[in-house]
């Protein structure tokens, strides 16, 4: 176990193991979740996070297993509630760095409903959704983010079911940090957990997972070396959106319509391509509709990962308080005995 | 002319009129004005659910009962002395009620064709001339027309001017019951003081209602009602959800903790709500949540964090929060859940009283999930029962659920309100640092078996709990069987060791033994009272006990059950008390119960209990 400061309060400097508890950990070997845990450890000592002053909230499924691993206060609570317990710990203590951890089950499904609303109401937290596309710990039945047709135990003639875009949910409920990564690239995913740390607001980090078990390679496409540069597209505000094995391709804004162009060809260069601009929500929109197969079709789009749009909008639980303050500067600190007699009384001798 | 003014003992009275007539401010009005002449005095409100019904028909018919006295008042009242129809279908619901020789005031213009076809009476009948009302003392008055002749002169539309209506019938009751108009003046004044113009004709009203009780020759009888004998001190009139919020605040403020609530709007506990948010400079933080689940949610989420965490819901919420409750009792965190019970199963009777919650709260949960229940037996109750589900839930470390009903929510009797430091305070302690550096153990437990309140940011205390079972003491995941059944054992004792932090359980009145026992909870309070008086005062040996701790029960509880041949337990359900106190004491308790959506009436019990006194 970590101890947090010597006897004089000050804190020693932590590394990255300090975060580890002596619990085992129980993952699948294999399993994508095991690269989110070290990032996050990894970066809680370079943050220099305290863990005393650090909680860990999560639901149910095998992503919300995480608090147990981390050496900070962590609540491990009910399928998809986890955003209302954080609100309330948010509200009850403003201080804390929280982290919500969520799965694509636990947050889109059954939770769906707390997701839009911790979104829209902007606490000042760090969601982190891993989203490995089905459900792990009921073994393997289709997902909210599981393709079409896709076979599982509860669909032996394919799903029905259309995905949810997580990004373009997150965007449409008004979210104030955006942002996509994925486990098999441990540098990207620890920068997005920095940048999210950053962000005063609800930060919506969503991170390619992948199941082994259950759904190997669901990502592949997305993670391989071979396949990487042509599919993903790394958002970078103020650059322009290139990709590609020799950053030969890009994304040129037709209208509203974004095409990708082969820089090659001689025709449009990188001055006409779309600068990303992350605090653009018109863009950010059209951004996350890159959501289809990044191989197939004429105008395939490739996936974009980073921060989609960040914006700065005043805290829920900073509001709470500013409203508690103000209340007490222009009423004075509540009399109990005036409480107690209301407006209209009279006595009995 | 002046009116002789007679004396009255008591008065019932009951208001009715359609939705939009504004019945329930009449009452609530009338109410505070009596409370202030000094008499006791029970209400019950009860209005349709739908919050405009269409306009005239029976479904929209909304009433307000007043029972007032120089007496002590335990019930709202069997039958009315006086009843105020403000339309055919107000008369046609509350007719039945009237005591015979009692009176009817009756707005005429409230009977045209139309009125009486929406009432549903046979197209040549009109209560006003057949034999309806014979009998009774009846008082018509052209109310909508007096009162728009009263403020012509208003720049008001008629619409508008129909509003005022109300203010001139309270207005004539006034004069009837020889009040002054202060304090209903003062309330407009201060409601309107931005509307000169609606304050004015409510003003206006207001007084020509008055004013014709002094200038009709017809309307010969004025009362009066000498205040009641109530011990000394200073009162307040109080309804239950608002004295519920009061003690919550009260017991945060003894116990030095900030108050959280978080809820979902629902009939009728959202004026628990809408009051708490009015009283931020007490440090109270009210968070309206997006559905039930993330409201208790939210709760347990506070309380984690250090404040007290609370939930206010009705049955269909506690239906949906069931599951949380049960992470609150693994957890074992301080939590309360209010349920203000209303008619159920499913949506049921939104607007009704039932007392239907009783086992929901006790068993509604997966696992073996036991938690402490308290109960409010009448409005000015709701002050203490929800500083001991306070109190209960700090000291203890467990989910408490406090259960309230409509009934109780929405009457109104006067309070002998306490002075805060006459409150002893509450001691609550959170776990600190250990010394020696040893490892935290979350769920080591003190005398009473709870566990430390150990909340994030406090150094050195880092630790995980969850809703998987865990092992004792470290609080590490478990799945060991024989741990399992250790600690469901433990969770359950925690909570049946509540009785030894309780009062044991008393008789509120007539006998201490004897040949009948009134065993009530909730909101049967005032009828278990009343009729547990009448039935002394003819000489049977009865006596009335009234549980507010519904889990555990009192240690005395069977010791003075069994002082009494026979045990009967009155309940506004299909009989769930009557079912654990036989199941725990093999006690052949009897129920009596009603499940109409209204209080029992005191006749209905005073009948049932004689009927066994009398077979011996």
């Amino acid at each position: 176990m970590a101890i947090d400061s010597n006897p004089n309060g000050v804190p020693y400097t932590l590394k990255a193991k300090d975060f580890a508890t002596d619990q085992d950990v129980r993952w699948c070997p294999g399993c994508g979740d095991y690269s989110i845990l070290k990032q996050v450890q990894t970066v809680m000592a370079d943050l220099g996070k305290q863990p005393h002053e650090t909680v860990f909230v999560s639901g149910i499924g095998c992503s919300s297993r995480f608090p147990y691993y981390m050496e900070t206060y962590g609540l491990h609570s009910i399928h998809g509630r986890a955003p209302a317990f954080a609100s309330g710990l948010k509200i009850a203590n403003p201080n804390l760095s929280v982290w919500v951890i969520t799965g694509d089950g636990d947050a889109l499904s059954i939770g769906g409903n707390h997701f839009m609303h911790l979104l829209r109401r902007n606490f000042d937290l760090n969601l982190l959704l891993f989203n490995n596309q089905i459900y792990g710990l009921t073994k393997g039945q289709y997902s909210p983010t599981s393709e079409e047709h896709k076979k599982t135990p509860s669909t032996p003639y394919g799903s029905i079911d259309h995905p949810v875009n997580p990004i373009a949910l997150a965007l449409g409920s008004d979210a104030t940090f955006v942002a996509r990564s994925m486990d098999r690239d441990p540098k990207h995913l620890k920068d997005m957990l920095v940048r999210a740390d950053a962000h005063r607001g609800t930060s919506f980090l969503e991170i390619y997972q992948n199941c082994n078990i259950f759904n190997d390679g669901a990502f592949e496409v997305f993670t391989e070396k071979d396949s990487k540069p042509d599919t993903t597209l790394l958002l970078e505000s103020g650059q322009p959106l290139v990709f590609g094995k020799e950053r030969e391709k890009g994304i040129y804004l037709d209208g509203f319509t974004p095409r990708v162009v082969d820089l090659a060809a001689g025709g449009l260069t990188k001055d006409d391509l779309w600068v990303h601009d992350d605090t653009d929500q018109l863009k950010a929109n059209i951004l996350a509709r890159f959501f289809d197969s990044p191989t197939e079709g004429a105008n395939a789009l490739p996936r974009p990962f980073g921060v989609f749009y960040q914006t700065d909008r005043p805290c829920y639980e900073e509001q709470v308080h500013q409203q508690l303050n103000a209340t007490i500067s222009s009423l004075g600190e509540g009399d109990l005995d005036k409480l107690l007699a209301g407006g209209s009384t009279w006595e009995i001798k | 002319m002046t009116t002789p003014i007679q004396e009255k003992q008591a008065v019932i009275i009951k208001f009715a009129g359609d939705s939009g007539d504004g019945m329930q401010l009449t009452g609530g009005l009338f109410t505070d004005d009596t409370a202030i002449s000094g008499s006791d005095l029970a209400t019950f409100p009860d209005f349709p659910a739908e919050i405009r019904a269409p306009v005239g028909t029976i479904a929209g018919v909304s009433g307000f009962q007043l029972h007032f006295g120089s007496q002590r008042i335990y019930t709202p009242g069997d039958r009315f002395d006086v009843l105020v129809a403000m339309n055919a279908a107000a008369l046609k619901v509350n007719i039945k009620l009237v005591r015979k020789g009692g009176t009817v005031i009756i707005n005429e213009d409230g009977f045209d064709s139309k009125n009486l076809r929406l009432a549903k009476y046979d197209e040549s009948q009109n209560p006003l001339d057949d034999n309806t009302l014979e009998g009774f003392e009846v008082i018509k008055i052209p109310v909508t027309k007096m009162t728009r002749e009263a403020i012509s002169e208003s720049t008001l539309g008629t619409k508008e001017k129909d509003r005022c209506k109300n203010m001139y019938v309270l207005g004539f009751l006034l004069w009837r019951y020889n009040r002054s108009m202060d304090t209903t003046m003062k309330f407009l004044t201060s409601k309107f003081k931005n509307k000169p113009e609606i304050l004015d004709a409510n003003h206006k009203a207001l007084m020509a209602g008055y004013h014709l009780g002094d200038t009709m020759e017809e309307f010969n009888d004025r009362y009066t009602v000498k205040p009641a004998q109530l011990a000394p001190g200073k009162y307040r009139s109080i309804m239950g959800n608002d004295a519920i919020v009061l003690g919550l605040i009260t017991a945060t403020k003894k116990l030095g903790l900030p108050l959280f609530y978080g809820s979902y709007p629902i009939t009728p506990a959202s004026s628990i709500l809408h009051s708490l948010s009015k009283y931020k400079n007490y440090g109270v933080r009210t968070f309206q949540a997006e559905d039930e689940i993330a409201a208790v949610a939210s709760a347990i989420g506070a309380s984690y964090g250090g404040s007290l965490g609370i939930t206010g819901t009705s049955g269909p919420g506690l239906a949906l929060k069931g599951e949380a409750i049960g992470l609150a009792v693994m957890l074992e965190l301080p939590l309360v859940v209010i349920d203000v019970q209303r008619g159920g199963p499913s949506t049921g009777l939104p607007t009704k009283t039932e007392q239907s919650d009783l086992m929901q709260a006790l068993y509604g949960r997966n696992g073996e999930c036991p938690l402490p229940v308290v109960s409010c037996s009448k409005p000015s109750d709701c002050f203490e029962a929800a500083m001991e589900a306070c109190r209960i839930a700090v000291q203890h470390m467990t989910p408490v659920i406090l259960l309230s009903d409509g009934y109780i929510a929405n009457g109104a009797e006067p309070w002998r309100y306490p002075k805060a430091s006459d409150i002893p305070e509450m001691k609550v302690s959170f776990a600190k640092q250990q010394d020696d550096g040893s490892h935290f153990m979350p769920y080591q437990r003190d005398e009473k078996l709870a566990r430390a309140w150990a909340i994030p940011g406090t150094p050195g205390l880092v630790h995980r709990v969850g809703g998987i079972e865990k092992e004792d003491v470290t609080g590490n995941i478990s799945y060991d069987p024989a741990n399992h059944e250790h600690m469901v054992k433990t969770r359950e004792r925690k909570v049946e060791m509540i009785a030894d932090y309780i009062p044991e359980q008393k008789i509120e009145s007539g006998h201490e033994s004897g040949s009948l026992l009134l065993l009530g909870w909730g909101s049967t309070f005032g009828v278990c009272e009343s009729v547990t008086n009448s039935l002394t005062q003819l000489g049977y040996s009865v006596g009335h006990a009234h549980l507010r701790y519904l889990r555990p029960f009192p240690r005395n509880l069977e010791e003075l059950m069994r002082r009494f041949d026979k045990v009967v337990i009155p309940e506004i359900n299909n009989g769930q008390l009557v079912k654990v106190i036989r199941d725990k004491y093999l006690l052949p308790a009897v129920p009596f119960n009603k499940i109409q959506g209204t209080p029992i009436a005191h006749e209905e019990l005073f009948d049932f209990a004689l009927n066994l006194v009398d077979k011996g």
